[in-house]
């Protein structure tokens, strides 16, 4: 297990990714452009205090997904995942 | 989408930690596991948001209750657990969470495994479970520094009595009660093996504490046999506060 | 705006202490990354300077360490609002490691262990403006804080600041890093509150 720094996971991130996703992105499936796993978005490692939010890949821990926050919009970057899957509920 | 939550009920679970229920006018109900973010705004218009899993039960009444722990250099916690009054608002924005939610559709056993402020959502579930009647086993692994920092002792206490059904271990890691059979220490195999659900039950199991102890729970839990999405988790902060 | 939380007013700073605009003042040394820590053992430690074809020069931690040194005391500055004044910390200038570099360039990328990047003016570079640290408050930089070297350039926003540095691109043409093509400002000056793109 790497690092000092004490990430979070997919959950954390939710809130704030609910400003532009209109479904519940914790459940989502993401694929990982860098080296393929598909795993829940909940399960991605998210790196909050900084500047902006980072997720990455719980398997390979490249950049899956980053948001910021500026003073007049929200950048959200998601060119580290293959696709992100929403299941649709009955 | 904020809403605003207005404090009709304070309640201190430890030294460090309260419960504080809010009445939300519109809220749109929750599932147990959920968190919302409270968001605190200075006359400046300088705000801080924090999240905070919900504890009170999955239900359709206006009421939602969070638990928060005081962090020793926390910006949001001191405010809400030493400054908050009843008839306070707060803005929340939530339920937030669609994957560590247990709905009580669900037959499978459950395994709960917290670690510190990481109770509150598993609380949730547990409450739930109670309040919509259902049989389902469950087992709580609760892991604690000391016996005055667990929450809701009276509550849990009254529930594993009642309902044989659900079946709380605590796990103390640095002070443990008189005569209590185990030393202090963390959570490890052995005690994964001996009060945890087998893995051929095929129990859903959820862990909810700061990052590491996640991580080793996971971990053994996963050794154990129980496939890797049977497992969900939610971290905390190192010091119990998710930002 | 939110609704107004009776009593709440975030974190405060003494008032007769100067920050540049939106700071607060912090004592401790808060720990903020993108991603995890990475650990880089000293054998294999490099810092290069190249110009995106050719390395132009390069050092390893032995031959890094010999060069001159010097301690400097700075204030740092936050993007996230924290300031922390008076911090102490050694390390080789990169007047020292551009001295013999002759280049046209106008602007540098500065690359880190990991995938972070920071963009920076040459001209804010140079000029006894930055350094590439190896020790803060008397101890060797501690890998959470970027060690076993970091960038320090104390004028800008911290996050120009790059941790675990690797290396440096010269360039003709200014291109965005990590958090600059996100949002962030290109050149991030504090005392102009220069945080986010199209911030004056």
């Amino acid at each position: 297990m790497s690092s000092h720094i004490a990430y979070l996971d997919g959950n954390a991130a939710a809130g704030e990714l609910s400003r532009v996703f209109a479904m519940d992105v914790t459940a989502a499936q993401g694929k990982c452009k860098h080296c393929g796993a598909i795993r829940r978005f909940a399960e991605a490692r998210l790196y909050m205090e900084g500047p902006g939010v980072v997720a990455r890949c719980c398997v390979c821990e490249h950049v899956l997904l980053r948001v910021v926050s500026a003073r007049h919009g929200m950048f959200l970057d998601v060119r580290g995942l293959t696709y992100l899957r929403f299941d649709m509920m009955g | 989408m904020w809403r605003v939550g207005t404090v009709v009920a304070l309640h201190d679970e430890t030294s460090t930690a309260r419960t504080i229920t809010l009445e939300v006018r519109d809220w749109p109900g929750h599932v147990a596991g959920q968190h919302v973010d409270v968001r605190l705004t200075a006359p400046d218009g300088y705000s801080a948001v924090r999240s905070y899993s919900i504890a009170s039960a999955a239900n359709s009444e206006r009421r939602v209750q969070i638990t928060v722990e005081r962090l020793p250099n926390g910006e949001v916690s001191p405010y809400l657990t030493q400054e908050v009054i009843v008839g306070d608002r707060l803005e929340l924005r939530g339920p937030i969470g669609g994957w560590f939610v247990w709905r009580s559709q669900q037959t499978e056993p459950v395994q709960l495994v917290a670690g510190g402020s990481g109770i509150v959502p598993l609380m949730a579930m547990i409450r739930s479970r109670a309040s919509a009647g259902s049989t389902v086993p469950f087992r709580l692994l609760y892991s604690v520094r000391e016996p005055g920092a667990v929450f809701y002792r009276d509550e849990l206490q009254a529930l594993s009595a009642e309902h044989r059904s659900v079946v709380v271990t605590y796990a103390y890691t640095r002070t443990v009660p008189k005569d209590w059979p185990r030393p202090p220490g963390r959570i490890d195999a052995a005690l994964i093996t001996d009060t945890t659900w087998p893995a051929d039950f095929g129990p859903a199991c959820y862990i909810c504490g700061p990052t590491p102890f996640v991580e080793t729970v996971a971990n053994l839990l996963s050794a154990c046999g129980n496939d890797r999405d049977k497992i969900r988790t939610e971290r905390f902060g190192p010091t119990g506060e998710r930002k | 705006m939110g609704i107004i939380s009776r009593g709440f007013s975030g974190r405060r700073t003494p008032t007769d202490v100067k920050l540049p605009p939106g700071q607060y003042l912090t004592t401790d040394f808060p720990v903020l990354s993108a991603g995890p820590t990475p650990h880089v053992p000293i054998e294999k430690w490099e810092f290069v300077i190249d110009d995106g074809k050719n390395v132009l020069q390069r050092w390893d931690w032995k031959s890094f360490r010999n060069l001159p040194s010097e301690t400097v005391t700075v204030d740092l500055h936050c993007v996230t609002r924290w300031s922390k004044l008076g911090t102490s910390w050694e390390g080789v200038a990169l007047d020292t490691l551009l001295a013999d570099i002759k280049t046209d360039a106008s602007y540098t990328l500065v690359r880190s262990y990991g995938d972070y990047t920071t963009n920076v003016p040459l001209k804010d570079i140079l000029n006894k403006q930055s350094w590439i640290a190896f020790r803060y408050d008397g101890q060797d930089l501690a890998p959470e804080h970027g060690g076993p070297a970091r960038l320090l350039v104390p004028h800008l926003y911290l996050w120009k600041s790059a941790k675990w540095v690797r290396g440096m691109t010269l360039m003709h043409e200014d291109k965005p890093g990590f958090w600059e093509g996100l949002g962030y400002h290109i050149y991030g000056d504090p005392w102009r509150e220069q945080r986010y793109s199209g911030d004056r």
